[in-house]
């Protein structure tokens, strides 16, 4: 294609409403825009004169897929304000909680969404009723992995969405360890489905190689999505609390949410399970690295499309690391940890699904909050998704409209974005560029 | 003679977190093998690229309006659409996405003026029946699983798909 212009009005197979224009002008690129289309809730603006208790519940809301990964952000967040320390039953019970979402959430992703991308075909609604067909045998692999995550996450917190156990300070009710034997049959039931998985997505010749950047949480005793502090690949470490100090956000003005840089470089960067892989692949549950050790070799890798194959190997890692909880763990009654409302700040930062997500509240001495800011995945993911884009385009303009066309959306597909994250918070600091 | 009519139907996701969409994917590890047999997903964004919105039996809609051009959208579904069901507390009710519409003007700051004259947002958010004729609605955040499948079975039933 010399010249002419690709719109994508819809992206499908994604979470939330995206498009992609593109113009091209004598072989050259002169115009990309990923347009992020989803219509801004402003949450962060209505959690304002909320009491801290409602807050978690309330901004659970900004994602039907990861709204684990918000209420644990936010109670992360308002715990620090209070100054709470939740206790390492809860701590143990968040991770477990957490493993179950990464299961599901990742086998969404992987099997409903980049699947029929590997299978050459529209959708799994496609895929025949065939037990000898390898798309059936996946599909059928990614309900029993999905329902596993989802049983988990239930089990623990009470449901895969909008969960109302988990609470600031602990559990509203801890859960019933009966389940947990049965919970670890399940768990280890499925691991040979989930290492069919990472080999069919390692199987991909995909390729898009760009000179990235990446960021994520580092705990350096485990691989852990919840506690840490913020690493990038050019060797900085700083604290949680330090987190938004490390960039800059960028408007872009036909889209509904802000980009994000890094602060000193003002250089894209990439969050997500790629860059978790990456920069913690030692730290990747023992029993896990030997069972893929092969896949593992392919880490640290610069081609985007092996973000899935990452996601299907962290599967892997929340399966073995469930399974080393529940056959641990000995559950005691415990209180919620409370204490007289005071005035404070704190910072949430975990890695949710797509990367790393930050929440930070200010709460007044009434303990209403007074401030609160969200920093989602997605939209730190914005600028990189356009450079990438930018580049496969100029270096494939040979190819038929409908070829770009199939493969910018697997470009994007690959990210795992998130539209519904990406639109319904409100910058505190807002940098015109 | 086997009856091979399928129920034609649409999934559509306004202003919401999809929580509802997420649910279903979840409910079809178990039901998806059945329901492919009787169900046709002529419109399903997130599962499917070759999408339509002509002759739907039912849409299914989730989440609340938020622009003129979301407005124009539903109303050209319920043109298409025998039945509608409102799908999940946004659509049904309008909460939480319509959250914006309680902020008093001192709260409308510049950075939220920017949004909504940079983009075509109504002056307040809606929900579904403002707009359209409901003829089900399956309320919960997210929907309640069980009405759902109710729902699903009640519309299989009237056109005769077993």
């Amino acid at each position: 294609m010399h010249s002419g212009e690709i719109t994508i009005e819809n992206i499908t197979k994604i979470e939330g409403s995206a498009g992609l224009s593109v113009k091209i002008e004598d072989g050259k690129v002169t115009d990309l825009k990923f347009l992020i289309k989803d219509y801004r809730r402003f949450y962060t603006q209505a959690v304002k004169g909320k009491p801290l208790i409602a807050v978690p519940s309330f901004l659970s809301r900004i994602c039907g897929t990861c709204s684990i990964a918000h209420l644990l952000c936010a109670i992360e967040a308002l715990e620090k304000s209070q100054n709470i320390s939740p206790s390492e039953q809860t701590m143990k019970l968040r991770r477990l909680a957490y493993d179950g979402l990464m299961i599901r959430d990742h086998a969404l992703h992987l099997y409903f969404f980049v699947l029929p991308d590997l299978l050459g075909i529209d959708s799994i609604l496609d895929i025949p009723e065939d037990h000898d067909n390898f798309g059936h045998q996946l599909l059928h692999d990614s309900f029993e992995i999905k329902k596993v995550g989802s049983d988990l996450t239930t089990a623990i917190a009470g449901a895969i969405i909008h969960a109302p156990l988990p609470t600031i300070g602990g559990f509203l009710k801890t859960p019933d360890e009966t389940l947990f034997p049965q919970l670890i049959s399940q768990l280890e039931g499925i691991r040979g489905l989930v290492l069919r998985g990472i080999e069919a997505f390692a199987s991909t010749n995909d390729q898009l190689v760009r000179n990235s950047d990446y960021l994520a949480l580092r705990n350096d005793s485990n691989y852990d999505f919840l506690v840490g502090d913020v690493i990038n690949s050019s060797g900085k470490r700083i604290s949680e609390e330090n987190y938004h100090a490390f960039m800059n956000s960028v408007i872009i003005p036909y889209s509904q949410a802000e980009g994000y840089v890094f602060s000193d470089t003002k250089e894209d960067y990439l969050v997500g399970a790629l860059a978790r892989v990456n920069l913690n692949k030692d730290l990747i549950n023992k029993r896990t690295s030997n069972d893929a050790e092969k896949y593992l070799r392919i880490f640290p890798s610069n081609n985007v499309y092996h973000n899935n194959l990452a996601q299907a190997i962290e599967i892997l890692n929340c399966v073995d690391d469930a399974v080393e909880i529940l056959n641990t763990i000995h559950i005691v009654p415990e209180k919620i940890i409370s204490s007289a409302p005071t005035a404070g700040i704190g910072v949430g930062v975990i890695e949710a699904p797509r990367g790393t997500l930050y929440h930070k509240v200010e709460v007044d001495a009434k303990g209403l909050v007074s401030d609160y800011d969200v920093i989602v995945p997605t939209a730190q993911n914005q600028i990189n998704i356009e450079n990438d884009l930018k580049k496969y385009f100029q270096e494939n303009l040979s190819k038929e409209k409908d070829v770009l066309r199939l493969e910018a959306e697997k470009i994007i597909r690959a990210y795992d974005p998130c539209m519904s994250c990406a639109t319904n918070f409100l910058k505190i600091e807002w940098i015109e560029e | 003679m086997t009856n091979t009519k399928k129920l034609v139907i649409g999934w559509f996701s306004f202003t919401c977190c999809e929580d509802s969409t997420i649910l279903l994917t979840e409910m079809l590890n178990e039901h998806l093998s059945d329901w492919v047999k009787k169900i046709e997903f002529r419109y399903f964004k997130a599962l499917k690229s070759d999408n339509s919105i002509v002759d739907l039996d039912v849409a299914f809609v989730e989440g609340a309006i938020s622009s003129p051009s979301q407005e124009a959208e539903l109303k050209k579904i319920r043109e298409n659409s025998k039945y509608l069901v409102a799908i999940g507390s946004c659509a049904v009710t309008g909460q939480p996405s319509s959250c914006r519409n309680s902020l008093v003007p001192e709260e409308i700051n510049y950075k939220i003026s920017w949004y909504l004259s940079h983009f075509d947002y109504s002056k307040n958010v809606q929900k579904i029946e403002d707009f359209v004729k409901v003829d089900d609605m399956v309320s919960g955040c997210p929907m309640e699983s069980k009405h759902f499948l109710e729902v699903v079975t009640k519309y299989l039933t009237l056109f005769n798909i077993n």
